[in-house]
Parts: structure tokens; sequence; C-alpha cells
């Protein structure tokens, strides 16, 4: 068995913001193992543009934004593993890994940062009835057809779910040709961006039907049609009498993204059932000591720059861990209050600064976020718009934080 | 004219394990599918049972051959590297009338031969159960009740049987059956001395294209649903609903590839080829699966899917030789897949009664397993990877299914030539991203492997193709 000193498990955004922290951190015993062919993940296939914005203040397409990261570590001489798939993660950080070239090898780290990614929610997990024809997609399967692969799925389109994935496909086939009919949502808002509103569906005219599900899909060999109603936004049951039929030959699936977490629940790690990412703390240490875990697959984020931010927090705690500079400073936990649908990390430290991201479960205007200990106040912040698409940050102070002990809520509240 | 001695009509569980008995014998054997792949009807979707044997009527066919295919059924799995699990069977009673039923059925069984059999308390069920409702009085137990795939069994009978020189035209519906002198013409072009209709659905057109216009066969629509592995051990035995004036309820078992699988509904319908799944079908299946059960993972459909059970007019099997050289396997419903390898002998009896059939010396009943590079420890799975790097390649990220498992399905009998082929022999696509990420690699490996642009690569046939044009 070979030794290491850190093992990033995936080389996209996630993986290779991280490793770049890591060796800005001292740490050069290092490997990045990557299952495709190319470093960048995800971006690669995500070749429109703004990625970046925040980060580096400009506008990149996908490919852009990944091969930044994929030059500093070819010129760090970083090393990566192409078309090596991790097998498997066992508690005491032992990582099996496989690939053409070097068969089944086994290493054992002293630190891992878990940074696969996630994947899309199928049609089964939707439970849609109907015939089973070709012509039903993922969003992102799509996306890879087209842009990676030169294919085109379809000709007439109906996208269901309001993903941002969904929304750029949607564009994205209008201007290769195909006719996208609607994109139907069954929640009353967008699980998207706004401004991937404005720009893939309002500026090519598509209706985006709020409140509607597809109930049937129709078609023997090829998807002929599909059967679209309105839902009750409360209970989410279909009005069947106000069901329409749009022809189309591709249904393409944008109802959400799941984190592929089978490793780290092999590997015995606490998971989350909201974000079904792992449980972590403010250094993105997971339940196992010494593993980490960062970007979509601890919890789906909206924009990319974000994923590179989480990820350079991971790798300095991987470095630090490495390095033996851990404290044993007392424990927050955070709990989710009135509208927080998750929180990530799910406990901080109270020696130190914290961001603490967060999700809104419903649409909220003109509400305030609360954080309360006990039944204190220690944070507020008025907001004019929360949606569920966009997570939102938080600042958490050290010199508040020390005072505190056992845990802390944030939750959102009226204003008086 | 292409001249054999035997015609099987239908792909099939059935078919194929009839195709695989007759290449014991020096016979010149083709099966005809109309579809483009094997197991493409009732064998595609069903229970996964093998039943015990206490359903069926005593005296009848299904009594006689359910009990004595699933004594066959652990050797014939066994010879064909097909997973095979005897994991037992409960038929739970939860109302005074469910509760007299189960005893019924214990004697119905001792009288059909089924062995072991025995009524247990709900208390010592939840003891065995602890996933069954409160509400459940008393059961069944059927020791000797088991699960397979039933597409696998199908997919190996049928590709040990061409191992051992069987032919498979696939994409040939039989439109036409013509008696001339001692031999059947087939669409006007296949000669074959037996005929043996293991139609399935279509085995009553079938019989009537012979000239046996006697059977009539009723499409019975099943709807399932089956759940992420995460929750195959959910139940450990086969959970059946006692048959009562209600119907016949519904199951909920693990399946050999540790999916829970919960199904299915009754309901007779008019079109042999509607495949849909229902709103309320699905509904109904999970409402009384979650009756039956406590904290069913209902959240963890992965899929949903229909079967069509072939229901014969007669309450039981045809299976018969109305005509000279013309052999029914009709109305082969449940248990027929687990009647599968003694119907199979069955017919070769039936042969035997008219000709004389000589022994194939070379017949060799051993497949390997399509699954044995999973099943392999680390260092043989490096000797695999050293001789052929395409094992090293993981194309399913949720099955962890290679690219040397994927070409082997493509080259191996029965060839696999669509997506939906592979997926059945391989389990690609099959995880819980239900091919998100691998059905483009692997439509490129089908073009690649068939020599055929990914234009022409389809899901499941003719009419089902993948992707429509190159982009502009």
């Amino acid at each position: 068995m070979k030794t290491v000193d850190l093992i990033i498990v995936g080389g996209g955004p996630a993986g290779l913001a991280a490793a770049i922290s890591a060796y800005k951190c001292g740490i050069r015993d290092m490997i990045i193992f990557e299952r495709d062919v190319r470093l960048g993940g995800i971006l690669n296939q995500c070749i429109h543009n703004g990625f970046g914005l925040h980060r580096f203040g400009e506008e990149l397409t996908g490919p852009e934004y990944a091969n930044r990261f994929v030059e500093e570590v070819v010129r760090l001489g970083i090393d990566y593993r192409l078309n090596t798939i991790v097998d498997s993660i066992s508690p005491d950080k032992t990582v099996r890994v496989m690939s053409s070239e070097n068969g089944i090898e086994e290493y054992k780290a002293k630190a891992i940062i878990l940074a696969m990614g996630c994947r899309e929610r199928p049609r089964g997990a939707l439970n849609i009835a109907g015939t089973r024809p070709a012509g039903i997609y993922t969003a992102g399967t799509a996306q890879k057809f087209v842009n990676l692969m030169g294919y085109m799925p379809g000709r007439n389109v109906v996208i269901l779910g309001s993903g941002d994935i969904g929304l750029i496909m949607a564009r994205r086939m209008t201007l290769e040709g195909a006719s996208v009919k609607a994109v139907c949502e069954l929640m009353s808002y967008s699980g998207g961006l706004t401004r991937n509103i404005v720009q893939c569906l309002d500026d090519f005219g598509i209706p985006l039907k709020l409140s509607t599900t597809v109930v049937e899909v129709h078609g023997k060999d090829r998807l002929t049609g599909v059967t679209v109603a309105p839902v009750d936004p409360k209970t989410l049951q279909p009005f069947m009498d106000k069901a329409e039929y749009i022809e189309c030959d591709t249904l393409l699936l944008s109802c959400g993204l799941i984190p592929e977490n089978e490793l780290t629940r092999e590997a015995g790690i606490e998971i989350d059932p909201i974000t079904s990412g792992a449980v972590v703390n403010e250094k993105r240490e997971t339940s196992v000591p010494g593993i980490f875990s960062c970007g979509n697959v601890l919890h789906v984020h909206d924009l990319v720059d974000f994923v590179s931010e989480e990820a350079e927090l991971a790798g300095a705690s991987a470095a630090e861990h490495i390095l033996g500079e851990g404290n044993n400073s007392k424990r927050l936990d955070i709990k989710r209050g009135f509208g927080v649908r998750y929180t990530v990390p799910q406990s901080i430290s109270n020696d130190s600064d914290s961001d603490v991201y967060f999700r809104v479960s419903d649409i909220m205007t003109g509400k305030k976020i609360v954080v309360r200990h006990n039944d204190n106040v220690i944070l507020e912040k008025k907001t004019q718009r929360l949606v569920p698409g966009e997570m939102v940050k938080i600042k958490l102070k050290k010199d508040i934080l020390s005072t505190l002990d056992n845990s802390i809520t944030v939750g959102i509240e009226e204003v008086k | 004219m292409k001249k054999y001695d035997v015609a099987v009509i239908g792909a099939g569980v059935v078919g194929g394990m009839i195709a695989r008995e007759l290449s014991r014998y020096k016979l010149n054997t083709v099966i005809i599918e109309k579809e483009a792949d094997v197991a493409m009807g009732a064998t595609r979707a069903n229970s996964a049972i093998v039943h015990a044997g206490f359903d069926a009527k005593e005296g009848s066919l299904k009594a006689k051959l359910n009990v004595q295919g699933s004594e066959m059924m652990a050797e014939v799995a066994h010879e064909l590297g097909v997973k095979y699990l005897n994991n037992g069977a409960f038929v739970v009673a939860f109302t005074e009338e469910e509760n007299e039923a189960v005893k019924d059925l214990l004697v119905r069984g001792q009288k059909n031969g089924v062995k072991g059999l025995e009524i247990i308390d709900g208390d010592e069920l939840r003891r065995r159960e602890p996933a069954i409702s409160k509400d459940a009085i008393s059961a069944l137990w059927a020791p000797t009740s088991a699960i397979i795939c039933p597409y696998e069994l199908a997919i190996s009978a049928i590709g040990n049987a061409m191992d051992n020189g069987v032919e498979l035209l696939t994409d040939t519906p039989v439109t036409s059956l013509e008696k001339k002198g001692d031999a059947w013409i087939i669409n006007g072009e296949i000669e074959a001395g037996t005929v043996i209709n293991a139609a399935g659905v279509y085995s009553g057109e079938i019989a009537a294209l012979a000239g046996d216009k006697s059977i009539e066969i009723t499409p019975r629509r099943g709807e399932y649903l089956l759940c992420d592995r995460e929750s195959g051990d959910f139940v450990n035995a086969t959970i059946f609903r006692t048959p009562s004036s209600m119907g016949k309820g519904i199951l909920i078992s693990p399946t050999v590839d540790h999916n829970l699988i919960l199904g299915p509904t009754a309901e007779n319908i008019d079109d042999k080829d509607d495949r849909r799944t229902t709103r309320e079908g699905l509904a109904k299946v999970a409402k009384e699966a979650t009756y039956e059960t406590v904290n069913l993972p209902i959240r963890k459909v992965i899929t949903s899917f229909t079967g069509l059970r072939a229901v014969g007019n007669t309450g039981d099997f045809i299976i018969n030789e109305p005509i000279s050289g013309f052999i029914n396997a009709a109305g082969i419903e449940s248990p027929g897949l687990s009647s599968a390898p003694a119907i199979a002998k069955y017919i070769v009896e039936i042969i035997k009664k008219t000709r004389t059939l000589e022994k194939n010396e070379n017949f060799n009943p051993i497949r390997p397993a399509s699954h044995a590079f999973r099943e392999m420890s680390m260092e043989e799975k490096n000797e695999v990877i050293k001789r052929d790097p395409r094992y090293g390649q993981i194309v399913c990220r949720c099955e962890k299914i290679t690219e040397g498992e994927i070409v082997a399905a493509i080259n191996q009998n029965p060839k696999a030539k669509t997506v939906d082929a592979v997926k059945r022999r391989t389990r690609a696509t099959m995880g819980r991203c239900q091919g998100g990420f691998c059905m483009p690699i692997i439509a490129s490996i089908i073009s690649r492997e068939l020599e055929i642009d990914i234009e022409e690569v389809t899901k499941s046939g003719k009419g089902s193709e993948i992707v429509v044009s190159k982009t502009k």
C-alpha cells in the first residue's frame, strides 16, 4: 500500500481549488483522482458564460473558469491521475482506486478531501406515469450530447423543472434550432437563478409555467408528447381536469441535484438528510476526523464561485490537519429556525470567525435573518427578498461566538 | 430457404429455456423474435419470484410445473451464471377472511407437494420480518420460495443455447405459418419441421396463424415500483398479501440485485403493447405496500414499470400439440418464470412422442456469469485489467460497470445492440442516476463496436433512436 499526505477525490472545480489551497498551505505530497478524461468536471460541458463574476469580476465560460484552476494545478506541479475512479474509502483513510493503466491500487492518506460533485435527479425518482420511450433525458445528459458530442437529442422540447441547467438548456436547444414549448415547474417559484430566467427564457419567449407538472408521457418507441397539469401549490396534487397535451419529441428533466455521497456513506461519515451531504464543521471537516468535504458533494451550490471558496477552506483545513495544527475549541451546533431549510456548516467553533451558508424553504419578502443563542439575538439582518434558488451567507464574529455555548439558531422572522 | 428442425417463436424466458433444452439434442434450432432484443415481453417486467407452488390449483399443469420448475431452478441458475437467492416467502393475512385463506393455502400447497410449509402467528412474523405492520394476524411460511432476475435468466438461457448452436433472429415478427408436407413455412422464407409457440401475449395470434383458433390471451397489466439498493434489506423474505375477495394484493420483495420491488397491480386490458404506468396504479402500489408495513422507504423509488402477463382462456397453462408439428406453450402467466425449466422439459417430452432425438454430445450447460468481474477479488480483477485494460475503466458510476463488461455484452451471445439491451446484461444505467452520466458513453461504445453512427443507436429498437441529428 502506498502512503500519501492528502488525497483529493474529484478534479472538478472543488477538487482543483482544494488542491491549490492545500499546496499554498505547505502540502506537497498529494494526488487528485479524476474519473473523467480531463480535469475540470462538469464545467467542461457548461459552455455558456456567467461563471466567475464574484471571484474574478468577469464573466467566463465554464471551461474558461475551470482552466484558470487547471493551469494553476499544472504550474504548481500538483500530481493528478485521470481516468481513475475512487472505488472505496474506509474510515481509516485507506483509498482504493481503479484505472485501466494501473489496475486497482490502495493508498493510505493522512487526510482526504471529498469533491465528487452531484448528479441530477432522474425520471424514476419523479415517478411520472406513462410509457418509457426514447427522448427523456436529464438536462445535463442533453447538455453533454449537444455541447461535447455534437448531437441533438430532439427538436420539440418540453422541460420539466426550472433548475439552472434546465434554463440554460432551454436557451441552448433554441439556439441549436429546436423549439422549446414550455418549462414546467412544480413549485410556485423557480429553483434557478433570476438572471437565468431572464436571459434563457424571457429573452427567447419561452413560457415558464409555475405550479405545473408533467403527469404523463406518451409514445411507444420515441416520445410523442406529454400531458401537463397545474397543481395545487400547497398539496402539489395535479388538477387533472385542467390537464393539457403538449406534442414534443423530447422531455428534459431539471428537477434538482443530489450530492453524490456513496463513498462518503461507505466511509461511515454522518450525512445530513436535508442536504444529502456530509455533516461538517466550520473547517468543512466531516464526522470522521481528517476527511473533509466541499463543493456540490457537500451541498448543492448556486454559483461555482462559492464552490471554489468553500474548497479553498477545506484545502487549508486539510493542510492544518496534516501539519497537526488543529485546536480543541468549544463546539456550537447550528439549529435551523423558521424558514431555513439547511445550514452549512452544521456546527462551528466558538474560537474563530465563521461564515454560515443557508437556503430558505420558500420565497421570503421583507423579512429579517435572526441568529439567536437561547432567546438572545446575537445577529440580525434585514433582507429584501430571499429565494430558495440562491444561497444566503451570514458572517459570525469570534468575539460574539466566544461567549456562547451549546447551540445557536438561524431563522427568518417578521420585521416588526 | 433456410431449413431448421425446430423454430421457437418468442425469445422470452419460456422460449429461451425451451431453446436451451433443445440444444441438448442434435437439432438445428432457431429462435424467432419480433423485437430488437430477447426478453422484451413479460420476461422483462414481472415480480422476479420463483414461487414455491402453493398458489396454483391442485392437479393443474401450473401446480405440477411450478413445483418441478422451482426445484430445478437453483441448479439451472448456477449453470447459467444467474443470480438466484432462496430467501423464502411469507403469505401474510391482515383480516379474518385472509386468516382463513392462509389455512386453505397451506392445505393446497401440501397437496401440490410443496415442502416445508408452516403457519406462524403475527408476533413470530414480526420477529422474523420487523418491517411488517402490527395489523398482520398470521402468515404462511414457504421456505422454498426464491428470487431471481428473470431477464438475466432468459438472456443467459438464450446465450447458452446459442453457444450450443441455436440461431437467433431478432427484429423478425412472424406474419405467416403454412404447413407444407411435413414442414412449416414461416414468413414464406424459413422452413421448420416443428414450430413451438412461446409468443407470450401474442401466442393466440401465432396459434391462429397455424390454424389453432382456440387460444385467447388477455394482457393483464401489472405496475411496479423499484426502490434504491439502500432499501434491499427492508424485508428478508418475499412478502405476499393473502389472496382474498379483495384480490391478490401486492408483494414486497428484495431483488437479487438488492433493490426492493413493490407490485404488481392487476388490470385486464386490450392493447397487447400498452406498457404504460398510470398515476392510479402507482399510487395503489404505494398505498397497499404502505398499509402492509412500517416505514416503507417509498421516497427511495428510482423507477417504475409495467409488465403484461399473458393470461390464457383456460385458467391453466396451454401446452399441447393441436396440429402435428405445432406445439403451444401459451397462456404462460404467473407462475411462468418459476415453471420455465419444467415447461422446457415437458415440451421436449411432447416432441419425443413423435420423433427420436439424438443427444448432442458437445452440449455445454455452463455459461459464465455476466456479473463475474464484480465479484472477483482485487488480485483477480487486476489480472483481468492487465489482459484487457477496458476492465479498468468505469462507465456506469452508480453500478460500477466497466467498459470491458459493456463490450462483452455487445459481443457475447445474445449480442446487445441497443442501450436497453446493454442495461439488461450489465446493469449499466440501472442505478440512482438512471443513466444520466453514462448513457451517452454507452451509446458511443455501441456505435464503435457495431460500426454504426451514434444517430443509428437506439434505446430499444428501431424508432427509439437516442439522438435525432448532428448539431448545426
